[in-house]
């Protein structure tokens, strides 16, 4: 695949990727939206600010992380399959690149709190975390299902000084919670930052959330090449509202590597929803036929998200990357193999993109493929849901 | 100029305030009567809601009027026939998120809106700067789209959108969302500031929910748009006839 114009790149004053992206939000919090896109732009030119960036990721955030031959699986699959190992990055995914970064902004900017939105509490754990390490108050939106869902997370959270509050409104998950977080900024954005989870959101969040996750994808870049095998012929992530399929892809994005992302069947954003506007953002969205925002489905709380990041609907468009659906139960067989055949108990929402590679390979992806594939988390937290389930067949 | 403009500025010149209020649209079964109920009040103008999924700058009480509304069915296409069905003598403004316009198509909703008789939107989660394609559709149709100024927004802020407002200013009296407050907030310093880059009705909202703030609204401003304290009314069973009297108390 040869590219003709470069993509992944700075989408301007504007946050535009093609048809995506923008800045719909009330006008209240237009100024904050501003100064968040200026102070961005200056630190991310300001090679004290990566310097420090780089550093915290290093120290306290466990990078760089490993890549991982998956050696029985390549060999059971007839494509070699490499991992890059987000799991073992500090708090077990890959959320804690977006935090840090999001943090050392905070403080940049003088604000001296912070709130998120979290939905299996991946993201609301980090945000505490990177809160707790330079003082910051923290307060997480939860939806109350989400809470009860995953109730330890709650205790994580508040383990690291955070505020967990459940939102009743709506849905009562993931989708209701960002929108609780916008209303609770609208009344606090003069000493506090929204750190959002994804790349998602009026602008700059996507563009900004991808640059800090494309650590991840310039990491794999530079040690594929280490390992002598180079440019692999598929990159392939798991897809929510997509940063750390964003963060991989950046790093491959001007190569001839074709890029996947895969999302659950259920909350399938490309390929199931129309465009629309929802949380700040123009993207692919679910949508009944008068335009209300439908509830997504999926086994994995993190992959429970009806739209998906602006970029990953204008890659889409121009057809630089693919998105296809995983239906629930090919997952669950799919942490199985990991665990089993390579000693990685993957997240829920990880193994979404290894059951795609178990399916295609031989197929879509011809055998003697070399596959990089962005292992975004641990699946530690979905152990007890995971035997639930096994639990119920039997 | 279209006519909602007209409209307001004929009543700012003549010395009237203009009391506004909201109501959701569908979220009782006789939502229709609550409305003639303000008009009968002497509302200036009545603003409708179309219910939509995530409403981010709304507070629980229009969230809930919201779920109800949805709840029983209601789409945009049903409220805009509707309210074409019957005109209420007084100007519509319709307020919805913009999810709403763009699913149906703009050319079609401005079409649709047209046909309803609506003379004015309000759409909060989109600004000055994404406006453009919408404001073109409607162009025309004498629909004007109500821009909103807060208390954050900057002074060169407020100037740009005081040059491309319409109909009137919608002035944030406070930096939160929809809801029932203790007093008009900032209002008095978002109107100032309003004033000085334009000349139109300027409407102060957001937690106006007693007509004592209304009128320290009408002192300051040249009307009030009440919501979350007569949706709350509403949900808990007012009858339009108690609509009217309660309406009453906030008109000048």
């Amino acid at each position: 695949m040869t590219q003709t114009a470069p993509v992944m790149r700075d989408p301007g004053e504007d946050g535009r990727f093609g048809d995506f992206g923008g800045r719909f939000v009330p006008e209240a919090l237009i100024p904050a939206c501003e100064e968040l896109h200026d102070a961005f732009r200056d630190a991310w030119t300001d090679d004290a600010f990566r310097e420090e960036f780089h550093h915290v990721l290093r120290e306290f955030g466990g990078r760089p992380t490993p890549i991982t031959y998956l050696a029985r699986l390549s060999e059971s699959l007839g494509v070699r399959v490499y991992a890059k190992r987000e799991d073992l990055a500090h708090t077990g995914s890959h959320k804690i690149n977006n935090v840090v970064g999001q943090t050392l902004l905070t403080r940049r900017m003088g604000k001296t709190r912070v709130i998120a939105e979290t939905g299996a509490g991946q993201h609301g754990v980090a945000t505490a975390t990177a809160a707790a390490r330079l003082g910051l108050d923290c307060t997480v939106y939860m939806g109350e299902l989400d809470t009860q869902r995953q109730a330890l997370n709650v205790f994580r959270m508040e383990l690291l000084g955070a505020k967990v509050v459940p939102v009743t409104s709506g849905s009562r998950t993931l989708k209701d919670a960002v929108n609780e977080a916008m209303r609770e900024w609208v009344t606090c954005v003069d000493d506090t930052h929204y750190c959002l989870g994804s790349v998602m959101g009026p602008h700059p969040f996507p563009w900004m959330v991808r640059e800090f996750q494309s650590i991840i994808g310039h990491e794999a870049s530079r040690q594929m090449a280490e390992l002598g095998v180079g440019t692999p012929d598929v990159v392939v992530a798991c897809v929510g509202g997509g940063s750390n399929a964003a963060g991989i892809f950046a790093g491959f994005a001007d190569s001839t590597a074709e890029l996947v992302g895969v999302e659950a069947a259920g909350g399938a954003a490309i390929s199931g929803g129309q465009p629309g506007v929802l949380h700040g953002m123009k993207s692919m969205l679910l949508q009944s036929e008068s335009g209300q925002i439908e509830e997504a489905e999926s086994i994995s709380a993190g992959l429970d998200y009806p739209g998906i990041g602006p970029e990953h609907a204008h890659l889409a468009a121009i057809g630089r990357a693919r998105y296809v659906g995983m239906a629930d139960e090919p997952v669950i067989e799919a942490l199985q193999l990991l665990s089993s055949s390579e000693g990685i108990i993957p997240a829920l929402e990880s193994a979404h993109a290894v059951a795609w590679i178990a399916r295609e390979a031989g197929r879509e992806i011809p055998s003697g493929s070399t596959v990089l594939l962005n292992l975004s988390g641990r699946g530690d937290k979905d152990v007890a849901q995971v035997r639930d389930i096994l639990k119920g067949r039997s | 100029m279209n006519s909602l403009e007209r409209h307001l500025r004929e009543r700012r010149d003549a010395g009237q305030s203009s009391f506004v209020p909201y109501l959701m649209a569908g979220m009782v079964p006789d939502w229709r009567d609550h409305l003639e109920a303000l008009v009968a009040a002497g509302a200036a103008a009545v603003e409708v809601g179309v219910p939509f999924s995530d409403p981010i700058l709304d507070g629980v009480v229009i969230q809930r009027a919201a779920l109800a509304s949805l709840e029983a069915g209601t789409t945009p296409e049903g409220v805009f026939a509707e309210l074409a069905r019957r005109p209420l003598g007084v100007p519509v403004i319709v307020m919805t998120y913009f999810n709403i316009f763009h699913h149906l198509g703009m050319e079609r909703s401005a079409s649709l809106l047209h046909d309803a008789g609506v003379s004015g939107v309000i759409i909060p989660d989109l600004t000055l700067e994404e406006a453009g394609p919408w404001r073109e559709a409607v162009t025309g149709r004498d629909i004007d789209t109500v821009l909103l100024v807060a208390p954050s927004s900057p002074e060169a802020r407020v100037e740009k959108i005081a040059r491309a407002a319409q109909g009137f200013v919608y002035a944030a009296s406070r930096m939160a969302v929809t809801g029932q407050a203790e007093d008009t907030g900032d209002a008095g310093a978002v109107v100032d500031r309003v004033r000085r880059h334009s000349d139109l009705p300027v409407f102060v909202g957001i937690g106006i929910s007693t007509p004592e703030q209304a009128r320290h609204a009408y002192s300051i401003a040249d009307g009030a748009i009440v919501g979350s304290a007569l949706v709350d009314r509403v949900l808990r069973g007012m009858s339009a006839l108690e609509t009217e009297a309660f309406a009453r108390d906030f008109v000048l």
